[in-house]
């Protein structure tokens, strides 16, 4: 079963079908889906799930980039987890990394930098961020647009984050989070 | 959060304003009219009735009539949305997008500009299950234009109802339509929904069509009790 977690700006917003549905529809094709608001996150809602994806937002939601005490808890999981735009920033945040301003709005070129199971060369994506991430020494980039870091994945655990969505226009780095890890 | 809808008169922009009317408080519609028939951002037919459509719902409108020149339109759609930001001080903006990066790019980068939020409630949303939610929820949407193959001059006119819901997703798979129009096959207009407190009846039409393009022109319409 996999945790989609809805990191929107309150529960049952205006932002859950942009930004949450799309992704449970990819995911609902391969595995069970339960999906959370991340103010209701229990532990047996980790303990449960085999894997999570936190989802993205509105691009003026920054909700969860002020609330990092709520997600201390991406520290001691030791399942895979895929964080998708405020997703990435938040899970950077918790590591000590530092976000940086990097409006990109549309489709943009994606360039890997470091082989990995999600994604490979160069690609397009669909951007909506007004922040990347610095990442901190746990992390590795992975890929970057000519603008900023676009992913990266902590060099211990299965923790990736990507700044584009995937949901839009890449659905197969969804399905490799699923299948590949 | 007060919102202004970017609406077009149309099953989608329709829907999303009710669905955004659901969660936030939605204070006013927002129109681009636009000259050019070609426009991928706005072009729709019968943009005239949006205006017997917001009254219908008791919504004010903005109306801004713009050229449609590619990328010279949104400085329009930038100036209506301000207009809609200083006279019903909205704070975000919603948009019928389905599936169109095209559009909701632009529509996002406006919205940063302006520093208001953008909402997508139809989003990716399948589209059989879109129409079928149209129905469900007891919309009157006919289709107003038509502009794809095998799409004939028969269908202009014609209420979405389950019967052709089924045609147009039998047409998807023979002939590769979006069913809900999302490449610019069908366009639509809607005639009643649960927001309006009125619905609209067409008192006089036309319809044009050469070959698989053609359009239903509402000449006259007014607002009926339900």
């Amino acid at each position: 079963m996999i945790l989609v977690v809805d990191m929107n700006f309150k529960k049952d917003s205006l932002g859950f079908s942009e930004f949450v549905l799309p992704i449970v529809a990819i995911v609902e094709e391969l595995d069970e889906c339960v999906v959370r608001h991340y103010s209701e996150l229990r532990q047996e809602d980790l303990s449960n799930c085999s894997r999570i994806i936190l989802s993205g937002t509105a691009l003026k939601d920054n909700t969860t980039l002020n609330q990092t005490e709520k997600f201390e808890w991406i520290k001691d999981y030791d399942k895979p987890i895929l964080g998708i735009c405020a997703g990435m920033q938040t899970t950077g945040l918790v590591f000590g990394s530092r976000l940086k301003k990097c409006l990109e709005i549309g489709m943009t070129q994606i360039t890997t930098l470091m082989a990995n199971p999600l994604f490979s060369s160069s690609f397009k994506a669909y951007a909506l961020h007004n922040y990347s991430v610095q990442p901190s020494p746990e992390f590795d980039v992975l890929a970057e647009s000519g603008k900023c870091v676009q992913a990266i994945k902590h060099k211990q655990k299965d923790i990736y984050g990507v700044l584009f969505h995937p949901e839009v226009r890449n659905k197969e780095v969804i399905q490799h989070f699923i299948h590949a890890l | 959060m007060r919102l202004g809808v970017l609406f077009s008169g149309g099953k989608d922009s329709t829907l999303a304003l009710h669905k955004a009317s659901e969660k936030e408080e939605v204070v006013c519609l927002i129109t681009l009219v636009s000259q050019n028939k070609e426009s991928f951002m706005f072009h729709t037919p019968n943009i005239d009735i949006t205006s017997l459509q917001a009254e219908a719902m008791g919504l004010p409108l903005i109306q801004k009539v713009t050229e449609g020149k590619p990328e010279e339109e949104l400085k329009d759609l930038e100036e209506a949305i301000a207009q809609a930001v200083k006279a019903y001080k909205i704070e975000g903006v919603v948009s019928g997008a389905v599936e169109s990066v095209y559009q909701s790019e632009r529509i996002q980068r406006v919205c940063s500009r302006l520093g208001v939020w953008c909402f997508n409630p139809l989003w990716k949303r399948n589209q059989k299950a879109l129409l079928e939610e149209i129905v469900a929820k007891g919309f009157k949407v006919i289709i107003s234009g038509i502009f794809a193959y095998p799409l004939d001059r028969s269908w202009l006119g014609k209420e979405i109802d389950k019967e052709l819901i089924e045609k147009l997703v039998f047409l998807g798979k023979e002939f590769g339509l979006s069913p809900s129009g999302e490449g610019g096959e069908i366009e639509t207009t809607v005639l009643d929904a649960p927001l309006f407190k009125k619905k609209i009846e067409v008192l006089d039409y036309e319809t044009e069509a050469n070959g698989n393009s053609g359009v239903f022109r509402i000449k006259r319409a007014r607002l009926t009790a339900k």
